[in-house]
Order: structure tokens, then sequence, then C-alpha cells
């Protein structure tokens, strides 16, 4: 049996510890906030927290959860109101959306690690999720906006 | 079941609870439910949103229901998958029947175009064909809500008038909330379109002010928006599909032994293959159906399976490409011919050739295909991400032979969608799966893998062209010749050639002033499924057109936007003198001729605000670009700067935009914005090749897209308004994409004096 924490709860699992966690999040825990793009941890957009790490939940599998404390983007903050989150919206930054948990999980560790970060932060930081809209003008703006609020 | 949270039945169930006593009841006697097309059997072509299969709607009881307690639901007929239609539509209705946006919420149409009228979300339409009757909707909405008041208080309808979610009677001072005249408003009879009182522009609230913010902020911030991947439904279980690598194959040979012992896999299933034209057919093959995703997938890749490849493994890039090239330099069908341009070449100054190429592209919508499937006591429920709910109804009826109105269709927010997801193949595939697990819900979710392998491509094209110059290096002969397998293929019998509809896409609408040309196209065969992607044929159309038109300019040794304004020639309205006639985006050709005036407009404002013409630093160039789609007109100024090994960095992209009066001003530039991203990614990096007929690019490290660091940091979007609310709207959706690639090349051409005629980029400046 494998044990970990997922948004402040205790879970355990008994089946595949191959799964990677992303399909255990959306399809056994149905936090489906965390989105699958890719696969291969190409695109960012199943992103979590991992003991605060930002981290691809479709490259780690179950077994490697063990212990950890995971925090999805249903447990980033409990009224939804993570200085990231209200930057998104006060800069409407999603078009269709899917992708924006995965960039606000990445874009809160980044603040998380550096409070006033640089665009070349920024560009190093959220390089690694993809937006197919191509919200990255916004989300540049929403972290700015952010780190200056915060 | 979650799956209720954000998106809803339509406005039947809202009138169904007891709280809400509002149009939506009257909806049962009102809506004839007639198609347009029903209603006159005369010859006329229709044009804009009446053109459109079902027609559209503007009964105001089929869209508005008002609760006791005020709230006014508005039901949005679109599909959102970006555009920002879930927050315009209900904004639109809202401003003019005077409710107050804090008490507004929008519930998702089901799929019924016999109902709603066409409900299609593709070809930059929703606001373009709907604002006019949203605004009527809206205004007859308001005038039964103040028939119901005057009603009420026994005065004139004339002396009361409808004020921010209430109906006020100045004289006496009376006044009176939308949701206590719900019922009574419902009542009234739905005024007659002539009798419909519209706001003067100049009272908007919420139309044209672009300070609505998104009605999906909140629950795409915090997870719980509900795409198509997010559905569940008791007992579902999760399937994907092994499909032929090639188009049109088969399965030769199956062993499913070993998936079937993978834990977690329930069912293995073979599909059929599609028949030619395989249009919106699923691809056959072997569905896998599990407990969970993750066993799903690995259960299918435990099959095995010998595919019968059929005859497009003959489709390889390279010698596809050597024969499009081949086909470009040789005579080909006419499809518009004005003077003598054999003639006049003869007798021209120079002349100047150039080929262009430009590969297929993939939608690649950060959530893939998926839908799920639900089949109960002969009717089949299917909750999905589709851009056409009603093509998902229709094909699913038909492949499963149920009644086309015993198939209902529930509309998820879309993951992205840019014209991949107007084609439900993958909702038949979810139904046949549930099918096959005795109707229990299936969710069936293709993997980027099938979704690059497997998909309907933009086209890939040879453009050739070729001007006869004056002796000012002024074109007085044109010749282009495009060569391009065609979407029709889907359709019917191979056409070979572009058909009307993607020449009209920026090829035949050539908006230059030249008194001989001719354009062609060359025979192409498709050997894959080919479809529409955001701004379709535009996008290499205009690419080799305005890479062409710089071409010339340093040629004659001028500047390319004076160049470029004169090869556009004197303000004018133009009809090109087609082959065949001329497909305007469906758009009556003298409300929307094309108007060279407004296409000038956007490219003395984007080079003005770009500050064209000012001295760009060693290794760093300015590009124009200037385009007319959708009926829009757009311009862009790229700024490239090429750093150590041809890296290119892009500092700032300029791109104005003329699409008639602005709607919603904040979703017009996030389109933009976007179009930019867009158009760097079709630009820089991505490229789809075949080998033997398989797709060569399997996930986003094969198929790149722009990422963050290629993002421009300074962005400036321009909104032209050169009609305002006088004139039909132009689409926003799609046009800023076509400007950017030739833009990007111009740009590097002005930086490096490398003139690059094949996309993308990529590494072709790396030394």
């Amino acid at each position: 049996m494998i044990k970990f924490n997922i948004n402040g709860k205790e879970q355990s699992f008994e089946g595949d510890p191959e799964m990677p966690l992303l399909w255990y999040l959306r399809d056994v825990q149905n936090l489906t906030g965390t989105k699958y793009g890719c696969g291969i941890a190409l695109c960012g957009a199943c992103t979590v927290h991992v003991d605060g790490m930002a981290v691809r939940s479709c490259q780690m599998s179950l077994a490697d959860a063990e212990g950890k404390k995971v925090t999805t983007i249903e447990g980033l903050s409990l009224d939804g109101n993570h200085p990231i989150q209200a930057a998104w919206r006060e800069l409407n930054v999603a078009q269709c959306g899917y992708c924006q948990c995965g960039q606000i999980m990445q874009a809160a560790a980044l603040l998380a690690e550096k409070p006033k970060p640089t665009d070349e932060d920024i560009e190093a930081q959220m390089g690694g999720n993809l937006c197919r809209c191509g919200t990255y003008p916004r989300i540049r703006a929403a972290i700015k906006l952010a780190a200056e609020k915060a | 079941m979650i799956i209720d949270r954000k998106m809803s039945a339509g406005v039947l169930n809202v009138s169904r609870r007891a709280v809400s006593l509002g149009f939506g009841a009257g909806a049962l006697v009102l809506a004839t439910g007639l198609p347009a097309f029903a209603e006159e059997a005369k010859p006329e072509p229709k044009w804009g949103g009446d053109g459109m299969p079902n027609g559209l709607r503007d009964d105001p009881t089929l869209f508005v229901s008002i609760a006791q307690d005020g709230t006014v639901s508005i039901l949005c007929i679109r599909s959102e998958m970006g555009q920002g239609v879930r927050t315009s539509v209900p904004m639109v209705v809202a401003d003019e029947m005077d409710a107050d946006w804090a008490r507004v919420k929008v519930v998702q149409a089901l799929g019924d175009e016999v109902r709603y009228g066409n409900q299609d979300t593709d070809g930059s339409r929703s606001l373009r064909h709907h604002f006019m009757p949203l605004r009527r909707i809206g205004a007859a909405a308001r005038q039964m809500l103040e028939a119901a008041a005057a009603a009420k208080w026994g005065v004139p309808v004339g002396e009361v008038e409808a004020d921010n979610h209430e109906v006020v009677h100045k004289a006496s001072g009376k006044k009176i909330g939308f949701g206590d005249l719900a019922k009574e408003a419902a009542a009234q009879p739905a005024p007659e379109r002539d009798a419909l009182k519209l706001k003067d522009p100049s009272k908007f609230r919420y139309i044209g002010k672009g300070k609505t913010s998104l009605v999906d902020n909140m629950a795409i911030t915090t997870g719980s928006a509900i795409y198509g991947t997010d559905v569940r439904r008791e007992g579902m279980s999760y399937a994907v599909v092994a499909r032929p690598p090639v188009y049109g194959g088969t399965v030769a040979t199956l062993d499913d032994s070993a998936a079937l012992k993978v834990p977690g896999v329930l069912k293995v299933i073979t599909l059929d293959p599609p028949k030619f034209p395989t249009e919106f057919q699923n691809l056959g093959g072997v569905a896998v159906i599990a407990t969970s995703t993750w066993a799903a997938m690995k259960g299918r890749d435990a099959l095995k399976i010998t595919w019968e490849d059929g005859p497009n493994a003959v489709y390889t890039t390279t010698s596809y490409r050597a024969a499009m090239e081949e086909a470009s330099r040789k005579p080909g069908k006419v499809e518009l011919s004005v003077g003598d341009v054999d003639a006049a070449m003869k007798t021209a100054k120079s002349k100047v050739e150039a080929e262009y190429y430009i590969p297929h592209h993939s939608h690649v919508s950060m959530e893939p295909p998926v839908a799920v499937a639900e089949i109960k006591d002969g009717r089949c429920e299917i909750w999905t991400a589709v851009q056409s709910p009603q093509a998902a109804k229709d094909r699913v009826s038909k492949r499963l032979g149920i009644k086309l109105d015993d198939v209902t269709v529930h509309v998820t927010l879309l993951g992205g969608g840019f014209g991949r997801k107007s084609k439900p193949d993958f909702c038949i595939e979810a139904a046949l799966c549930s099918k096959a697990m005795d109707g229990k819900p299936v969710l069936l979710q293709w993997t980027r893998e099938d979704d690059l392998i497997n998909g309907y491509l933009n086209t890939t094209s040879v453009e050739r062209i070729e001007a006869g110059l004056d002796e000012n290096g002024k074109p007085v002969a044109w010749l282009h010749r495009s060569t391009a397998p065609s979407i029709f293929a889907l359709f019917m019998e191979d056409p070979k050639h572009q058909a009307t509809l993607e020449l009209g896409l920026g090829l035949v609408d050539t908006p230059f002033d030249i008194p001989n040309m001719r354009i062609e196209t060359g025979a192409a065969p498709a050997h894959t499924r080919i479809g529409w992607f955001r701004s379709v044929t535009n996008v290499p159309h205009a690419f080799a057109l305005q890479s062409f038109v710089a071409e010339l300019a340093a040629a004659a040794g001028r500047d390319h936007k004076e160049y470029l304004l004169e090869i556009l020639g004197p303000d004018r309205k133009m009809i090109p003198k087609t082959t065949e006639p001329w497909w305007n985006y469906g758009e009556n050709p003298d409300l929307y001729a094309i108007n060279t005036g407004r296409l000038r407009k956007v490219i003395e404002v984007v080079t003005k605000e770009a500050g064209w013409g000012r001295k760009m630093p060693q290794g760093s160039g300015l590009g124009l670009a200037a385009h007319r789609s959708f009926v829009s007109y757009t311009a862009a100024v790229v700024e490239v700067a090429i750093g150590d090994g041809g890296r290119i960095k892009i500092p700032r992209v300029d791109l104005a935009i003329d699409c008639g009066a602005h709607i919603n001003p904040e979703r017009i530039r996030s389109q933009l914005e976007g179009a930019i991203i867009q158009g760097i990614s079709v630009a820089m990096y991505s490229n789809i090749t075949f080998k033997n007929g398989v797709v060569q690019q399997t996930n986003f490290d094969s198929y790149e897209l722009a990422r963050m660091d290629i993002a421009p940091r300074e962005v400036r979007i321009h909104l032209v308004d050169s009609t305002g609310y006088d004139a039909p709207l132009g689409g926003v959706g799609e046009p800023g994409v076509p400007p950017i690639s030739p833009a990007i090349a111009n740009a590097i051409f002005a930086a490096t004096g490398k003139r690059l005629r094949s996309l993308p980029v990529g590494s072709q400046l790396a030394s």
C-alpha cells in the first residue's frame, strides 16, 4: 500500500504503483484541475506541487509519491485567492483556460522561490509550460502583477 | 456526478426549477422550431448567418430566462474555446435588455440546430453573425419587460423604460425589478422584428467597453472548470484507441491476449474502418476500455497489431514537396485571369520569381480530442468539447442507428479548438465504446501522439509567384500558382485542386492593383486528412504573397511599406473576377467587398505605432505584412533580433486590426495576442512531415510550439474601427494569424539579408 498526502488529506492506494500521479489525481480522486497535455513532461499542464516543488505529475509514479505532500490546483488556496490566481483573473489571462492550472501552479512555485522575478526568471521558469492559445504575454504580466502586490 | 457544476442542459432545465418562471417556460409554446431555410423557397442566395445550415434565431423566449429572484439566464449556443463567447454573447444580450451584469448568468446550450439555429463555432463567425440577432434578443426581452410593467401599472408603454435590471415609470416614480416582472413578461408576445427598438450605441454599458471579466475566470483559475476530459459519470470507464498509422489503413492481424491481462483492462474491441470519402468518420482501429486512462494506455501498448497500410503509404514529404514544386512550374487550372499576363510578361523590363513552401500544421489544442458517451434506453448522451455539437449529434446518430432526437450533445468548455474540434470523429468512437460496454459511460481520450498522428492537418503548399516589372520595379504582370491538397478530399472524390472556398482564403482575393494577373492552381492529391486550421489556407497564401511583395520592394530598392501601399493602389472596393463565383467567407460581396482603403489604414496605423523606419541595431530588423481575411483587415510589424548561432528573438510585435465595431475589445486584444503567438509557432517551429504515410512528429519534442522564451516581451494591439456600428462586423479569431509568418520572414531579411522561403524558419539561420 502506498501512502501520501493530497491537499492536506492522507490517502492510500493499493493499485498499480507505476500509475502516474496525474492519472491517479484525475481518474481515482476526480481532482480534474490537473490536466493531461502530453504525458512526457513537455507541456506542464499537469504541474502540481510535491513537497512545495513544481513537479510534472505525469512523470511521477505513485511509488515515487510515497510519503510525499502533494498540492493540486484545488488545494493551492482555500478560497481561490492565491495572489497568482487573483492576478490571473484581474488580467483575464485565460483564453481556453485548459493549461492555466498548470501555469498557475508553476508560477506560484516561481514566486515562492523568487518573490520579484525578472523577465529572464519568468522565461526560464515558465518555459516548460505550453499554451496553445498564446497567453504568454498576459502570463508574464500577471506574474509581475502578483509579485508587485505580494 | 460532478458534471453539472458549470454546464447545463439549457433553458428548459432552468425553467423547470420552481423558482424560474421565465421566458424559458414560454419557449415551450412559442418556439416554432422551423429552420430558417424552410420559411421560404426563394432561390436567392443567403449570406452571413442566414446562409449557414439552419440559419439564425432571434426569438427571445429561446434564449432568455428570468427567475423570480431576478437572475437573468442567457443561453450561449456557441462553443467556448478561448475566444470568449461565453462572456461576449450574454454581454450583448444583457446590454440590450438593460440587465445588470452582476445578475446575469450564462447557460450553455445543448447541440440542437433545429431549435437554436447554426451552432458551428468556426470561421470567425460568432459575433460577426450573431451580434445583431443577440441585440434583437435583448431588445425584445427588454420590450416584453416594459410592456408587462406598463400593463401592470395601466400606463402607456411609451412612458416606461428599462434601466439596470428594473423598469421605471418616471412620471410616478414607480419601479419594479426584472424578477418581479418575469411571469408577466413571459406572457407578453415577443415583438416583431420591425417593432424592435435597438439601443443607440452611445447608450451601451457593456458593449464596446472591454470591462467585463470572463465569466469562467473563477472556475478556470481554481481547477473547477469542466472540459471534455473532466466529465465524470457514475460507473464510467476509460478508453483509448490504436488507430491505423497510415490514413485509410486497416487492421490486418490483432493479438489482444497480453492487453487483456493488463490489470484494469475491461475490454478490447475492433472498430470498423471508415468508407471513403471519410468526412468526419472515425478512423477505425482497436479500442481498449479500462478502469482508468492509465490502464487503457498500458493495455494499448500491449496490443500486437499488424496494419494493412493501403495506398496512402506513398505519402512522403520530400517526394511530395518535389511533386508540388513540379506542378507549380507548369500551367495549372486557371482560377482568375485579368488582362493578358503572357503578353505583359514578355514586354516587362525585368522579372522576379520566387517559390515558397509551407508544411502541414497540426492544431494540437492543449486538450486533445475527448468525449464521454453513455447509452440508455436507446438514447445516447454525449458530453464533449466540440465546435459543432450538431455535427456530433448527427454523425453519432447515423453511425449508431439512433434517431437524431435521441442523441443529446452537451458542450463542455473546449481546451482549445482551432478547427480540429469541428470534426466529431472522437464522439463516434466514444459512442461505439459505450455501446460495447452495454451503454455504460465511457470516456474516450486521445493522447497527444494520437492527436499528431491521426489529426486533420492544415494543408501543405508550394506557392510560386512570378512578376513582370516596369522600369520603376512596379508589377505589370503577375502569375501566382498555388499547389496544395484540398480539404474537400474529405467530402468527395479528391478534387486535387483547392476548392472555391480555399481559393477565397487569401488567394484569388489578392487585393493588388496590377493590370494583368493570373492565378492558377496545381494538382495535388490528398494522402492524409486535410482539415481547417485557424485561418486555413490564408496561412500559406499570405506567407507567399506578403513575402513576395517585400522581395519586390527590395529588388526595386524601395521601402517595403511604401511599395506595399503602392501595389495596393488607390482606395477602392474590389470584387475579384474569378472563374468560379467568388467565395467571400459566406458574406454578401456587395456589403463585404474587399476594401483596399481599410487595408491601407491598418498598414498606416501599425507602421506608425511600431515606429516603422526607425534605426535598428546590427542584427535586428523590422518586418511588415498585411492581409485581409474573414472580412477583417490586419497588418503586423514584427521586430526580430538575431543572436549567436542564428538564434532568433522577437522582442516586439505590433498588430493592427480593422474588424468593424469592437464589441468586446478586451477579447479582441486577447485573440490577437494569441494569434501572434500561434503565428510565431507557424513561422518558427511547427512542421508535420510524413514518411511512408506516417506522421513523423509524435509529441511536443518533435512538433514544437512557441514557448515563453520566444514570446515577445512587448505586444501592442491596435484596434482600428473605420466603420462603427453602421457596417457589418468582421471576424476576429483568425485574421491575426496570417500576417505574422510573412512579417517574421521579412524582419529576418531586414536583419540578415537572408530571404527564407520555406517554413518553418527552424535552424535555417544556424551557421
